[in-house]
């Protein structure tokens, strides 16, 4: 389950900052990823919560730390 | 690009931009153009679905983007970058969320329009001075309705309500771009009401981003932009062209008869199908021009657009091809016809296979992915192929205008050699010898011929009078009708009768609105035969050139003479034998005996 959601989130992210050598791991954070300022935050959020068909709340979104956080998130919502 | 037309796939947007972008940026001759985007909240992703949007118009926009939440500052008091930055398009992105003076419960009257006159104030001082300094386009926000109501159904209605302040609000906004030109309001008001309010207003981005709509919502909003910006640009789609069964009526006219087709009151699919014809005569009468491509007999069509519940009549179409030809042959067809690149029509055909092959022949076309019948009013007008910019009075005529250019340009189209046409035209003449009534019709059209002119000699009303009573003379006048009209007398030829058997042609004529008509031989057979019966056995042509009369130097040649002379000046003479059978050369034209 989890190496799943990994693999779909990395399609995401490759999506999302057009980058092809994007692979993301748990510890993965925007300091990793060019691209990835508060801008494009908004827009990761939001391709993340249509692929996997759930939302994130606001607490969640402004305390999420990294990639892991954000992967145990979306495991405890559709798990 | 299908993915960049109502309904959109807001995911695939959101997460495939870029590539998007890209892929667009490789088109040829882009429309260059800078928009300024003056934001009241977070602007950025709106910019960037603009871009999209734009481009997939062939607009390759260039932005300046204020720091957030700075429009009133960069446009009261502008900064460097903006002032160079000449802005073609300004576009105010204000919501709900920049109103600063809502009514207060104890507020009298007086108070609430003084806030409401301030509200408005601000707004118009933007606009006045950016009109001031920018030779640029503005578009405006309007407002959207508040995601909450304290007075409930009250709101709306009374002058405390949120609801009611910005419904006047958003009026004054629509009087002042009613009397302004390269004004236009960007009307998210019914954007907002037509994604759905609640969403629309999610607060959390609101909270999160300070976004004043959710970013889902926001393809929504770039694209209504991006369809007023590409109306100011001229990139508007013009006609429509329709298929039949099935999209304008239910069942197929063919097979099924035309008593058994779905359309009118009486049965719900009827209704929906009358209602989509009464939705394309509205375009109609907004000066949209209105075609049919179907797969179906001719009669079959025409017996379909006369049932009696049909909206739509023949009359209401330009070009009606019905025919088993390929779909995007005829649209080939249609676009010549009517002189309009296929890439201002919106196809609209119920069978997603024509869709498809229609497409991929015929670029730029627009091809509304219509499904159900009960969405294709919704499906076509949220495209926004027609978005009313500016509206003048042409418009509404224009539909008659294309009308009169498309019929003999629509019948010549549908022949494949151009003597099949000129049969088509079912063209009648009347060659006869000069009569009275005829006579002064005849002089003023020796004097006012100057291409088809042979020998360019001009005849006073008393010299056409001495002709006609001079047995020396043969003398005959053409008049040619055809099925679009009666053109009256348009040729006329005189013959001067010397030494006994020959014939010289002084004068030969003919308008040039006939030409090509094969006219020219029909006369030459007339004047045989009136020049056989008086034992003619030569005739003489003249061509003396002159500078308009070009058109006609190889005449005599193309009727079969043979050239005796040419002078310095390049005057001709020519001979013809007719003592042996002389053939006929025109048989396109029924001549009345």
């Amino acid at each position: 389950m989890e190496k799943e959601i990994y693999e779909r989130l990395n399609k995401v992210f490759r999506d999302v900052f057009d980058d092809e050598s994007i692979v993301v791991k748990p510890e993965t954070t925007s300091a990793d990823i060019e691209d990835w300022d508060s801008l494009e935050h908004i827009n990761l959020v939001v391709a993340v919560e249509q692929e996997f068909g759930m939302k994130f709340n606001m607490k969640e979104v402004t305390t999420m730390k990294n990639v892991g956080e954000m992967v145990d998130i979306i495991i405890s919502r559709i798990g | 690009m299908k993915e960049l037309e109502y309904p959109f796939d807001v995911e695939y947007l959101i997460k495939n931009k870029k590539k998007i972008k890209k892929e667009l940026l490789l088109q040829q001759n882009l429309l260059e153009k800078n928009i300024a985007i003056l934001g009241g909240s977070t602007t950025s992703e709106i910019k960037n679905m603009l871009e999209i949007f734009l481009l997939n118009y062939g607009i390759k926009p260039t932005f300046y983007e204020s720091e957030y939440n700075q429009f009133y500052e960069d446009a009261m008091f502008g900064n460097e970058e903006l002032n160079n930055f000449s802005p073609d398009i300004i576009y105010i992105h204000t919501t709900n969320r920049n109103i600063i003076q809502y009514p207060d419960i104890y507020d009298d009257t007086k108070q609430i329009n003084e806030k409401l006159n301030s509200e408005y104030e601000r707004f118009h001082n933007i606009w006045e001075k950016l009109f001031s300094k920018y030779n640029a386009t503005i578009i405006q926000n309007n407002f959207e309705y508040p995601y909450y109501r304290l007075l409930g159904n009250k709101d709306a209605v009374d002058p405390h309500g949120k609801t009611n302040f910005i419904t006047k609000l958003n009026q004054k906004f629509y009087d002042y771009a009613n009397e302004t030109p390269n004004f236009f309001i960007n009307d998210i008001n019914y954007v907002s009401s037509s994604y759905g309010l609640d969403k629309w207003a999610n607060q959390f981005y609101w909270h999160m981003y300070k976004y004043a709509m959710e970013v889902p919502a926001i393809p929504y909003l770039a694209f209504n932009l991006a369809n007023i910006i590409k109306s100011i640009y001229g990139k508007n789609k013009k006609a429509f062209v329709l298929d039949m069964d099935n999209t304008l009526w239910g069942g197929i006219v063919g097979d099924d008869g035309v008593e058994n087709l779905e359309i009118g009151p009486e049965v719900p699919s009827g209704q929906v199908y009358s209602e989509f014809q009464k939705y394309l005569k509205e375009n109609k009468n907004l000066g949209i021009i209105l075609n049919i491509n179907s797969k179906n007999e001719y009669e079959n069509a025409i017996a379909g657009l006369n049932h009696p519940a049909s909206t739509l009549r023949p009359d209401d179409f330009i070009i009606i091809k019905a025919n088993w030809n390929p779909k995007n042959v005829n649209i080939k067809d249609i676009s010549e016809e009517l002189n309009l690149g296929a890439d201002s029509f919106v196809f609209v055909d119920d069978n997603p296979a024509e869709r498809q092959i229609c497409k991929t022949y015929v670029e730029g076309m627009a091809v509304p992915e219509i499904d159900v019948p009960e969405n294709y009013i919704r499906i076509i007008d949220h495209n926004a192929y027609f978005e009313v910019t500016n509206f003048s009075k042409e418009d509404l005529k224009k539909n008659e205008l294309y009308k009169d250019n498309a019929k003999r340009s629509q019948m010549m189209a549908t022949f494949e050699n151009y003597n099949d046409y000129l049969i088509s035209l079912k063209m009648k003449a009347e060659i006869k010898s000069f009569q009275p009534i005829y006579l002064e019709r005849i002089a003023q059209l020796s004097n006012k011929s100057n291409q088809f002119n042979l020998t360019t000699k001009r005849y006073s009303l008393a010299d056409i009078e001495a002709v006609n009573n001079d047995d020396n003379y043969i003398k005959i006048y053409g008049k040619l009708e055809d099925i679009f009209g009666d053109n009256g007398v348009i040729s006329v030829v005189i013959g001067n009768i010397k030494n006994q058997d020959e014939l010289h042609i002084d004068l030969w004529i003919m308008s040039c609105r006939v030409l090509k008509r094969d006219m020219e031989f029909a006369m030459m057979d007339e004047l045989v035969k009136k020049a056989k019966e008086k034992n003619i056995k030569t005739i003489y042509g003249y061509y003396y050139p002159t500078l308009k009369n070009k058109m006609v130097s190889n005449f005599y040649d193309l009727q079969g003479f043979e050239e005796i002379s040419c002078d310095e000046q390049g005057n001709k003479v020519y001979k013809l034998d007719i003592s042996n059978e002389y053939i006929n050369k025109n048989n396109v034209i029924k001549v009345e005996e």
